[in-house]
């Protein structure tokens, strides 16, 4: 059922249907976002505008680089609730450097490596002592999300320097998040599709006895999974908490379950094994020009969880629909 | 007894040390007042936890169970003071309604094969949804004296709601320690397949537990809605974890299989106290959020450990 498997069963097929089978989740999550861009842009032109797109995606460009690191959690049969008051602790940890007069640098590879090494806590209790990552998490999400509001009394962190301000930047014309989550996406999707550490994930998310097997340190790559998400997690944080020139206590509600949410519309079987970075990114994407077509279309913006609820559903259920009817073309 | 139910043991333990030490921090800790108005705050959660621990034990997790209780406080609203429904049918309406969520849930993970993490995440965003575009950010106040009772009043000395929630945890306790219905629900849990081929009542088993937890979700939305007076879509935002994190602390394994009524009960009690103790020694609420994910990773820590131990 993995996808070194099924490139081993996989029959000598033309480039097109190959491309297809292999990327047929994430098409059509490109297929979603091209539909929606043509039909909302046809009723207002001012949502497809270079400014309107610019701003959708790049405020959004976070949670993409968050569902990168979600990705590889999930392919290896785990779950992360904690990455939402993560990404709150790093963004403060991040923003009282900045403002302590550290240098800019130490402002931001601080919360790369403090998101690393808080996982790698999560880590060694989920692979060594062996508690499920699900409750691990949700303590982690308590600990992370108190100890947050006890050590700032819910204070904002203001008066930024500008140069801190990454969000802001821009490489060539083009917004720094875009250019970050896009580099990552694909740095990510071909760590995980061409090296063998990469596919040994999928192999540990798949079976992790057959995994055991053939010599891979399973408990290790978990502890390291664990800390690579932590690290997209800080990234993650750079795009996010740079945005304004203040750096609130708090997150979005729910981010972890966004964050779970893009990771599994964007194809990640929730079963572990399965799943690319690529489809994770692109339905971060989708979510965030959904929010922004909602606004341009004239309805208003208490219904947006609501259409993310039915296109989670309606997206799984394509998947659960796919994968029952290959399993029965495989009985035949 | 004790061997069969150590964690239960262990966590008695624990929940009699923390009311031991809570209560020599402050006088007001161990008063009547005190201990029934908590009863009557953790009823809600605990209404929720009860069902829970049913769909824990079957291997299952319903992270809906909050935006249920959004949907159905909102729906209260609306059904009473929009369509003018007498109170007492829109009562009843919502509680269909939070049965028809929890069927709806029961049926995706059933019927369509989808995992109930994924399933239950996609109609938690779903029912906050609905709730969210209902409600447009309004809120239903003015309730009659009567229904406020149900979240304010008192019977016979307790709480109001408090009665319900006895009732419902002699209930639970009953169907899952003493029935072939709740030996049901432990054998799916342990090995889904293995009840099937047994010839057990798997999907109708399964329906019903989801089912029943949408029903206690609207159930906790009325008491919460009588409580506080109002109705707002966020109401029950986060419940799922409190109430996962009460079903866990109380040895009910995640993965399906074991559980009890007692744990989860302890389990609840115990969250219960500390918050309460805590803030009543001073500590603020999120120092005490930090302690309950402490305490849920070490107890689980300490009992896999013994676990793994003894099977050595």
């Amino acid at each position: 059922m993995t996808d070194l498997s099924q490139d081993a069963a996989a029959p000598r097929t033309g480039p097109i249907r190959r491309i297809l089978r292999d990327y047929g989740h994430e098409l059509l999550v490109v297929a979603a976002i091209i539909a929606l861009l043509v039909v909302v842009g046809a009723i207002n032109p001012r949502f497809v505008s270079a400014r309107n797109m610019t701003s959708v995606f790049s405020g959004n460009a976070y949670i993409a680089v968050a569902a990168i690191g979600m990705t590889m959690i999930i392919v290896t049969r785990n779950i992360d609730l904690s990455v939402g008051a993560l990404i709150g602790v790093l963004a403060t940890v991040s923003g009282t450097l900045a403002v302590s007069g550290a240098p800019i640098w130490v402002a931001w590879v601080a919360p790369i490596l403090c998101g690393a090494l808080i996982n790698a806590v999560t880590g060694l209790l989920v692979a060594y002592a062996g508690i499920p990552s699900i409750v691990v998490t949700l303590g982690m999400m308590a600990i992370l999300q108190g100890g947050l509001i006890s050590v700032t009394g819910g204070a904002w962190i203001s008066d930024l320097p500008p140069e801190f301000l990454l969000a802001k930047m821009k490489v060539m014309g083009l917004p720094m998040p875009l250019v970050w989550a896009v580099a990552l996406t694909v740095l990510a999707a071909a760590w995980m599709r061409l090296t063998p550490y990469g596919r040994s994930l999928y192999l540990i998310g798949g079976n992790a006895e057959a995994a055991r097997a053939v010599g891979i340190p399973v408990r290790r790559r978990i502890v390291e999974v664990f800390m690579i998400h932590g690290a997209f997690a800080g990234l993650a944080t750079l795009l996010f908490a740079t945005q304004l020139q203040v750096i609130q206590s708090t997150t979005p509600p729910n981010l972890e379950l966004l964050i779970i949410t893009a990771a599994v519309i964007g194809g990640v079987s929730i079963l572990g094994g399965t799943g690319t970075v690529i489809g994770a990114s692109l339905a971060a994407v989708l979510f965030a020009a959904i929010g922004s077509a909602l606004i341009f279309v004239n309805v208003s913006a208490y219904w947006l969880r609501a259409f993310i609820g039915v296109l989670i559903l309606v997206t799984v259920l394509f998947d659960v629909m796919r994968r029952r009817r290959e399993t029965r073309q495989k009985g035949h | 007894m004790l061997r069969r139910h150590t964690h239960e043991a262990v966590l008695a333990l624990v929940t009699l040390l923390a009311i031991l030490v809570l209560s020599l921090q402050s006088d007001q800790f161990l008063s009547v007042a005190n201990l029934l108005n908590q009863g009557r705050l953790m009823t809600e959660v605990a209404l929720v936890a009860l069902v829970m621990t049913f769909v824990i034990a079957s291997g299952g997790i319903d992270l809906s169970v909050g935006s249920i209780m959004g949907l159905s406080a909102i729906l209260l609203g609306t059904f009473w003071d929009g369509f003018g429904l007498p109170l007492p049918l829109a009562m009843l309406a919502v509680l269909v309604v939070g049965t028809v969520c929890g069927l709806f849930n029961g049926i995706i993970i059933v019927h369509f094969g989808m995992p109930p993490l994924i399933a239950t995440l996609g109609t938690l965003a779903l029912y906050r949804g609905l709730a969210e575009g209902i409600s447009q950010a309004r809120s239903v106040r003015g309730w009659p004296e009567w229904f406020a009772r149900l979240g304010q009043g008192d019977w016979l000395g307790l709480p109001v709601q408090v009665w319900i929630l006895l009732a419902a945890l002699a209930l639970a306790g009953a169907i899952l320690g003493f029935t072939r219905w709740g030996r049901t629900v432990y054998a799916i849990g342990a090995s889904e397949t293995a009840a099937r081929f047994s010839g057990l009542p798997v999907d109708a088993t399964k329906l019903a537990i989801y089912a029943v937890s949408g029903f206690a979700s609207a159930l906790a939305a009325l008491i919460f809605v009588a409580r506080v007076s109002t109705t707002r879509s966020d109401m029950g935002t986060g419940l799922e974890l409190d109430v996962i994190t009460a079903v866990v602390l109380g040895g009910t394994s995640i993965f399906g299989g074991r559980g009890t009524i007692l744990g989860t009960a302890l389990g609840l009690i115990l969250v219960q106290v500390l918050e309460n103790g805590l803030s009543l020694a001073g500590v603020k609420g999120d120092g005490t959020i930090v302690l309950i994910g402490v305490v849920l990773i070490a107890t689980l820590l300490v009992s896999t450990l013994t676990e793994r131990r003894a099977r050595a």
